[in-house]
């Protein structure tokens, strides 16, 4: 079987086998490049020139387009690059802006929201940089960046999850797992 | 063999009805001779027929008393977003396919669910199109192409998975949404991907075992013929060209005709050359998978106009010969009339049926358009169009009616695209579009539009408009036509099902339905009583479109979600 499917049977049948059970605490058993981000993680730059670089806090300007991420185990250097589901997208904004609730997920400014749309799951990559809303490219869903992902347009059900962040030695690190679920839900 | 894995891992459930199995009459083979020429009272295939003409031969209902027809039943899906499957009936078994690939069978003539079958989906999966458009059925088994990439063999009566195939990986941006063909023993699928860098494919697997017997690409590798066609580099691995719509088939001359999308990323500035075979039509031998002809409808797609509509095989008149053609509502706009060979697609003509400000000529020979300049979109390079990204008529099937030789078209007139190219960097599993971000999400009404919906009706022979029925919504409607000189189609954001007069495009009967209608009609028999089948389920692009309409508009039209099938009769 392995043979014959190029190892595509292998992932697939894990997802299988923990759908519904991808939360935030590790899943005995799953490679680390596929567990979600982890506190203490650092982030790396997932596109654009700086790809592969950590995020440093003075590398991300206000309300620049989001940019992707993916978290990095430092003590391992393992890139948590195995579902995308792990992908979040970066900007910077003005912290009294946020939500008050939402603030304890922000660091210097800085917020990383799920790259997975609530809806069916593409990447959220579109930017509008007039009302500051993160955008799918897929069904038009809308997100405002200043009030926890919320829904401001389009299909999507939920929020974008969060990922709350800190500042260490000058690099952006994961604070705690997402706050919501991230992707989509498969209904029914 | 392959494929073993569905019910030891517990991808799929199976959820029994509430009707009994004993109550349903046993269950009627579908063999090769019966999809060859399908009874009247049954709807075997996506289309109906092999020849794509989306026509019955039923009559019970006709202009004269379609105005009596009432539901007879109703069964909600539980689902949302595009219900765009025909309700496939085999001798009173029921078929319908959802977004999220489930399938239900139900009695046909009372709406019992007999079987549910539940596809568990991949939880990183991306669906930018939610939907699936329905079943083919060969032997005693039920096929579905999935969403990520499988294609699954059910029992027809239990609804048991017999075997399920990887066609290719999903999380690298294939999945396909089409019913599959079912012809020359086999199944045969095309798959999705046009904005996820794929390089397009069909391919069929023995029915039986689901053993791959071919698989032909849509983009030629260095050195095959067309490879010249794609600018040298790399770009023929990710340059798109999915094939999403369930192909025609000729069985006198063994070929399938399958309809191709864009090429990637969108503007064709990124990959200069006519880049063959998107968005064409290619014609595939069914037994070798050969590619036997083709014929681009239009080169360096810059517009995202899939031509993914497989073509009617229509037997047309021109200055006195009748010519086997191939017949194409094309996404560019522009009605194609073709020739089909053996070995050869002729072009014969064609000219726009709805506005359209892109070709300023058709080579008479070949069919080749010249462009206008200032209409093509590149990297940073911002120009209008009409008709819209989603064309003249999207996937949405035309029908044609062999008696009064009208074809009917469900199109889109009015709407246009704002687009500009930017630079895309291929990674697997991501989108690969390349589109820059315009005002109003690229997308405007023209100045003075009155209406957007049409149903068009053209006389093949003539090559002439007989007649347009409007409306002020969008239509994402597919269409069935009937023996009864009548025309049935959704497609509108107001949740109407209607029939038409055949001849004059008079609405003669409409039903609100719970939801948008973007799914394709369908009629069978049972007993002697006809009966007209659809699916309701507003979503994927037509959402799309409503929302940018609101936008444009300053509106906040809604259309309700929620799937469900309707099935009419008159009254007894």
């Amino acid at each position: 079987m392995t043979e014959q499917t190029d190892g595509k049977f292998s992932r697939r049948s894990m997802l299988g086998l923990v759908g519904g059970m991808v939360a935030a605490t590790p899943i005995m058993g799953q490679p680390p490049n596929r567990l979600r981000p982890q506190a203490g993680d650092e982030l790396v730059f997932d596109e654009g020139p700086l790809q592969g670089e950590v995020v440093r806090p003075g590398l991300l300007e206000l309300h620049a387009r989001p940019i992707s991420a993916m978290a990095r185990d430092p003590a391992s250097g393992v890139v948590r690059d195995g579902s995308r589901l792990n992908r979040v997208m970066l900007t910077r904004i003005e912290s009294e802006r946020l939500t008050p609730r939402f603030q304890p997920n922000s660091a210097d400014g800085i917020v990383a929201y799920s790259a997975v749309c609530t809806h069916t799951g593409c990447d959220v990559f579109n930017w509008d940089e007039e009302q500051l809303r993160m955008a799918c490219p897929c069904h038009e869903s809308q997100f405002d960046i200043y009030d926890g992902g919320r829904v401001v347009g389009g299909p999507a059900p939920r929020p974008l999850a969060m990922l709350p962040l800190e500042i260490v030695d000058d690099t952006v690190r994961v604070a705690g797992p997402f706050r919501g679920r991230v992707g989509f839900q498969q209904a029914f | 063999m392959l494929g073993f894995i569905t019910r030891s891992l517990g991808f799929a459930i199976v959820l029994s009805g509430l009707a009994s199995a004993q109550e349903m009459p046993p269950y009627t083979p579908v063999t090769a001779d019966r999809l060859l020429n399908p009874e009247a009272g049954n709807w075997l295939m996506y289309r109906g027929t092999y020849d794509s003409h989306g026509y019955s031969a039923l009559d019970q209902i006709d202009s004269g008393n379609v105005a009596e027809l009432e539901l007879v039943w109703s069964f909600t899906t539980g689902l949302r977003e595009g219900h765009q499957a025909p309700p496939v009936v085999n001798d009173g078994y029921m078929y319908v396919t959802t977004p999220q690939n489930h399938v239900l069978a139900l009695n046909a003539a009372t709406g019992e669910l007999l079987w549910r079958h539940v596809r568990f989906l991949p939880d990183d999966l991306q669906q930018m199109h939610p939907t699936n458009r329905g079943v083919a059925l060969y032997g005693d088994r039920v096929y579905m192409a999935t969403v990520d990439a499988y294609l699954v063999s059910l029992d027809a009566l239990t609804g048991e998975v017999i075997w399920e195939v990887p066609v290719e990986d999903y999380y690298n941006g294939y999945y396909m949404t089409l019913a599959p063909l079912a012809a020359d023993g086999k199944i045969m699928v095309g798959v999705s991907g046009g904005e996820w860098g794929i390089r397009g494919f069909v391919a069929a697997y023995d029915a039986m075992t689901g053993e791959e017997a071919w698989k032909t690409y849509t983009i030629p590798a260095p050195g095959e013929p067309g490879a010249e066609s794609w600018p040298g580099d790399d770009s023929w691995q990710t340059g798109g060209v999915p094939v999403w719509i369930t192909g025609s088939y000729d069985p006198e001359l063994n070929l399938t005709y399958w309809g191709t999308g864009n090429g990637g990323p969108w503007t064709g500035d990124t990959r200069p050359g006519d880049n063959l075979y998107a968005t064409s039509v290619i014609a595939l031998d069914a037994t070798s998978g050969e590619l036997r002809a083709h014929h681009q409808y239009h080169w360096n797609d810059s517009w995202d106009w899939d031509e993914v509509s497989a073509p009617l095989l229509i037997d047309f008149e021109r200055d006195g010969r009748v010519i086997s053609g191939l017949v194409h509502p094309g996404r560019n706009g522009y009605l194609w009339f073709l020739e089909r060979g053996a070995d050869s697609i002729g072009f014969i003509d064609a000219g726009p049926y709805v506005y359209q400000d892109v070709f300023t000529s058709i080579d008479p020979v070949t069919g080749r358009p010249e462009y206008d300049g200032n209409k093509k979109p590149g990297i940073d390079f911002e120009v209008d169009f009409c008709p819209s990204l989603w064309g003249g008529k999207d996937w949405p099937p035309a029908a044609f009616n062999p008696e009064s030789r009208l074809l009917f078209i469900p199109a889109n007139e009015n709407v246009c695209s704002t687009m500009a190219g930017e630079e895309a960097q291929y990674s697997p599993g991501r989108t690969f579009i390349g589109r820059g971000q315009s005002e109003n999400g690229g997308f405007f009404i023209r100045e003075g539009a009155e209406h957007i919906g049409e149903l068009q009706a053209w006389n093949v022979d003539t090559g002439e408009e007989v007649w347009t029925t409007t409306f002020a919504s969008h239509n994402w409607g597919p269409v069935l036509a009937t023996a009864g000189d009548l025309v049935f189609m959704g497609g509108t954001n107001d949740r109407y099902f209607r029939a038409f007069d055949a001849s004059t495009g008079e609405i003669l009967w409409r039903y609100p339905t719970s939801s948008g209608i973007t799914g394709v009609p369908s009629t069978f028999a049972i007993g002697g009583r006809q009966f007209i089948a659809v699916q309701s389920g507003w979503g994927v692009d037509a959402q799309r479109e409503q929302n940018l309409i609101n936008l444009v508009r300053g509106s906040d039209f809604y259309v309700p979600q929620g799937g469900s099938i309707w099935v009419f009769a008159l009254p007894q």
